[in-house]
This record gives structure tokens, C-alpha cells and sequence, in this order.
């Protein structure tokens, strides 16, 4: 939309200063790149970089109800998380697609939901509309700010900020803490494939942090990233991306997540059809794809057996993790979803060979 | 920055370099800074037949695809094989090694729908 109003976050102009490019996103202005996609990338594989998310909407749960609530909208469980635990989730629709996916971090007294900034307002009107008991939800979508730094090193570039020991936390726990001096909370979570922490700080505090964080850990090659980069490290990592892997007509299921989908919940919005369409088995689905040249393979591109379109891409990229190769992910019929069988990928009218790989492409060592 | 001594430019920031009946082409440093990491280059085949300003390949950066219009018409001689292992020559050194392909001219009158350095200055400073 032209007319869209875009908002900033609090790091626009720190992302400006640091000759960010800047581009719509989610309804925000967000920086897709600073000196460079590829270099990011490598910062991020072998050292560390620092991402602003706080595009992202940060919704606040709080209630005796919260998670009882939160299980009937949502394929995995919620219940079962203990305290300081994250978990990945998906919100569904009555025919098991995906509203979003999103992460739930308990904390102490309440809980954080974290959603796609594109899907933000329609998610609050779904939770708004679905508001039942003693459920109380805070929208901070654009008031706290949301800094990840992703890397190797990220330990060791975050730990002196930290009053926690983060060094000792596992995957997917979280801490409320002091950060860099303020009152926020670390999570080891993360959209790259590897080792690394995402910070929730209020709005005021985002400036201070970030620039702290990069003059620290300049001399060790820490450094700042943009989309375009977290896009090809969560592609390369296998991580679904809302509005290709995922959207309100692909279900977990076919996106690949099968492990994410509880049916021993006793309810929840979808299940009848989540439940009918993994007895059918015949549905469509999510495959990786290795093309064997070098052009990319964009999202949209028809997917051949056979010269017969069995599919499209959803998404796609050069692979610098992957030797460079032209990787991609694709929805295509069950017959073709099997590791090994050849496809084609049509490219401006000209048909490219790809095979179907195991998901992800990329797995840190 | 200025451009280049010699060359001409066409507004969809492809450059000209002539030799005689032999056009060398590539794409204008601000070109390959718009675009970000090339990825992939696609180019026209030896001996292909272009018309001035068709839409003959693409160029490719990670997030983009980006067409290549070709600012002069003609015979293509010669292809720069180099970009094929290595794209992102084009990033690095867009006037020298990174340039595209070779032309032979089909006619020298269209050079006149080129710009010089200056004007394409113009063009892009009114274009930020």
C-alpha cells in the first residue's frame, strides 16, 4: 500500500547513521542490509551479528487462564511450559492453516507472545476477539524494543552486559535480568541456526544497548545485520518463514511440522481438520530443493516433473553456507515430496534441474 | 563521483565502451551498489542477434532480479565468462573486470540514444 503510514523503531536513525538501507517491512521501516547481505551472512556463521526485531509485535499475556486459553487456539502446547521456558507455536484457523507462528516465553508473572509484525494486527484482533476468563493482553507491538545477536560468539560479545549467566542457559529459556543496565529479559532463541540470544528492552533503552553491544565487540568482528541477511540464514537453517513456508492455507503439517502439532491436546481450533488431512496423507507439502546451477530460484516459480507443474517455490536463495548452490524451498504434490527425486525449476521460460533434499540445508557444527 | 572518461550511458545504468565496431557493456558502478551481492548473471548467447534496449538477460543479487536492456544493438561476440564462476566481479570492479558482454554494432547512429558521463551524473543525482 502506497499510502500505508510506516512506523520506526526506536534504532531508525542508529540504523540510518550506520548506512542502513532502508525498506517497507511489516509496516515499518526497516533496514534489509547495512555494508552487505553476503558479508552479514559470513558475521553471523563465524563471529556474531546484531539484528534490530523490533518490528516484531511483543503482546503480554497475564492471567490464572492465560495457558488453558492458549492451547485452544494453538497446535502445541502451552500448559506444560514450565517457567522461563520459550516454545515455538502456531495459531490456527478452522481448517488447520497457520494465522501465524510465534513464540511464547513464560515468565515469572506473565507471558510473552512474540508474532510476525506483518500478521500483528490481525493477531490481536484474533486474541481480542477469543478473550475468555482471566486473560489479560498488553499490546507493546513499537514500545519495547526487541535486539537478537546470533552468532558463535554471542556468549562471550553479550555476557558482560548480562547480570545473568547466560552461558548456562539452554535453548528456548528465558531470564528476566539487567541488561547493559536495564531491566529486560534474555532469550536463547533465535532465526539463524545458531548459537544466540534475542533481548527485550523497553523502547528508550534500545539505542544504548545496541550502541554498547557494537562498540564492545567492534575489534571482534561483531556486526550489525539487516533482513535480508536473517532471511537467507533462516532459509539455509530450514526455519519456516510466515507468508511462504507457512500462511492461512498452508497447515503445520505441510509446512514440514508435524512435531509441533499436539493432537493429544483435547481441543483446539483446527484439530478436527489437522486430524483429517494427517489420515488422508495426501496433501501437498514443503520440500528443500538444490538446484544444480546457480540461478536463483524465486518465490513463485512454477516447480516441473515430467514438464508437469507439480508445485512452486516459496522461497529461495544463494546458498553461501551450502558451497553457494541455488537452494529453495517448495510446496509440491506427495508424489514429488520425496528425498531424491528430481524436479525442474521453470526460470524465465527456461526449465533449471533441481533435486529434493532433506531439510535443513544447513546445520551448525 | 564521476564517471568513467570515455563512456556512454544508457538511463537504465548500463555502460558503453566503443572500439572501433566493437561495443563492450556492463552495468554502472551505481547500478551494482543499488542491487547489492550479485548472485547471478544471465547473459545473451554468442552470435545472438540484439535490438537496442531489449530486454536481453538479468542481472541478480540476493534479494532482486534486476533486467539488462542493452543499450546498443548488434552481433554478441564475446561473453565475459569470468562473471560465471565469479559474480560478484560485477560488485567489485563493474567498469573493468566485471563487465557483461561485447557487441558488434549494427548501427553506430544508435550511440546518439546514449548519454555521456555528465548527463548519467545528472540522471542519477536527480533520481536519490
Amino acid at each position: 500500500m502506497e499510502d500505508e503510514i510506516l512506523r520506526r523503531t526506536a534504532l531508525f536513525e542508529t540504523h540510518r547513521a550506520l548506512g542502513g538501507r532502508i525498506v517497507p517491512f511489516g509496516g515499518f521501516e526497516m533496514p534489509v542490509q547495512y555494508a552487505g547481505i553476503l558479508a552479514e551472512h559470513d558475521a553471523v556463521r563465524k563471529r556474531a551479528g546484531v539484528f534490530d526485531l523490533s518490528h516484531m509485535a511483543q503482546f503480554e499475556l497475564r492471567g490464572d487462564d492465560v495457558a488453558a486459553w492458549a492451547d485452544t487456539l494453538t497446535v502445541n502446547h502451552v500448559a506444560t511450559m514450565k517457567p522461563l521456558q520459550a516454545r515455538y507455536n502456531i495459531f490456527t484457523n478452522p481448517h488447520g492453516g497457520a494465522h501465524d507462528d510465534v513464540i511464547f516465553y513464560r515468565l515469572p508473572d506473565r507471558w510473552l507472545l512474540i508474532v510476525n509484525a506483518a500478521n500483528a494486527t490481525k493477531m490481536w484482533a484474533h486474541l481480542e476477539a477469543h478473550v475468555r476468563g482471566d486473560v489479560r493482553l498488553t499490546n507493546r507491538h513499537g514500545e519495547d524494543a526487541l535486539i537478537a545477536i546470533q552468532g558463535p560468539q554471542s556468549v562471550a560479545m553479550l555476557a558482560p552486559f548480562v547480570s545473568a549467566d547466560i552461558a548456562a542457559m539452554k535453548y528456548y529459556t528465558c531470564v528476566e535480568t539487567s541488561i547493559a543496565g536495564v531491566p529486560g529479559v534474555v532469550a536463547r532463541t533465535g532465526y539463524t541456526g545458531e548459537d544466540g540470544f534475542e533481548l527485550f528492552v523497553p523502547g528508550d533503552a534500545a539505542v544504548g544497548l545496541w550502541d554498547a553491544l557494537l562498540h564492545a565487540n567492534r575489534d571482534s568482528g561483531l556486526t550489525p545485520c539487516g533482513l535480508g541477511a536473517r532471511d537467507v540464514l533462516r532459509l539455509e537453517a530450514g526455519m519456516p518463514l510466515y507468508g511462504h513456508e507457512l500462511d492461512e492455507t498452508i497447515t503445520p503439517l505441510q509446512a514440514g511440522l508435524p512435531w509441533v502439532v499436539k493432537f493429544a491436546k483435547p481441543a483446539f481450533e483446527g484439530k478436527a481438520a489437522l486430524e483429517a488431512q494427517s489420515a488422508a496423507g495426501d496433501f501437498s507439502r514443503i520440500v528443500g530443493l538444490r538446484l544444480d546451477g546457480r540461478v536463483p530460484a524465486r518465490a513463485g516459480y512454477p516447480v516441473l516433473r515430467d514438464g508437469v507443474k507439480v508445485g512452486e517455490i516459496r522461497s529461495g536463495s544463494i546458498a553461501p553456507s551450502v558451497g553457494n548452490a541455488s537452494i529453495a524451498t517448495a510446496l509440491v504434490d506427495l508424489a514429488s515430496a520425496t528425498e531424491g527425486v528430481r524436479l525442474g525449476v521453470e526460470v524465465r521460460g527456461t526449465e533449471h534441474h533441481a533435486t529434493v533434499v532433506t531439510l535443513p540445508f544447513y546445520k551448525r557444527g | 563521483m564521476p564517471q568513467p572518461a570515455g563512456l556512454l550511458f544508457s538511463k537504465d545504468h548500463e555502460w558503453v565502451k566503443l572500439d572501433g565496431d566493437v561495443a563492450t557493456v556492463g552495468i554502472t558502478d551505481y547500478a551494482q551498489t543499488s542491487l547489492g551481492d550479485i548472485v547471478y548473471v544471465e547473459l545473451p548467447r554468442l552470435g545472438a542477434t540484439l535490438t537496442q534496449f531489449g530486454n536481453i538477460g538479468v542481472v541478480e543479487s540476493v534479494k532482486a532480479v534486476s533486467d539488462i536492456n542493452t543499450p546498443v544493438g548488434g552481433e554478441v561476440v564475446e561473453t565475459n565468462e569470468a562473471i560465471d564462476a565469479d559474480p560478484s566481479l560485477v560488485n567489485r570492479a563493474p567498469f573493468d573486470e566485471g563487465w557483461l558482454y561485447k557487441v558488434k554494432l549494427a548501427d553506430h547512429g544508435e550511440t546518439a540514444n546514449l548519454m555521456t558521463g555528465d548527463a548519467y551524473d545528472t540522471l542519477i543525482a536527480e533520481s536519490a
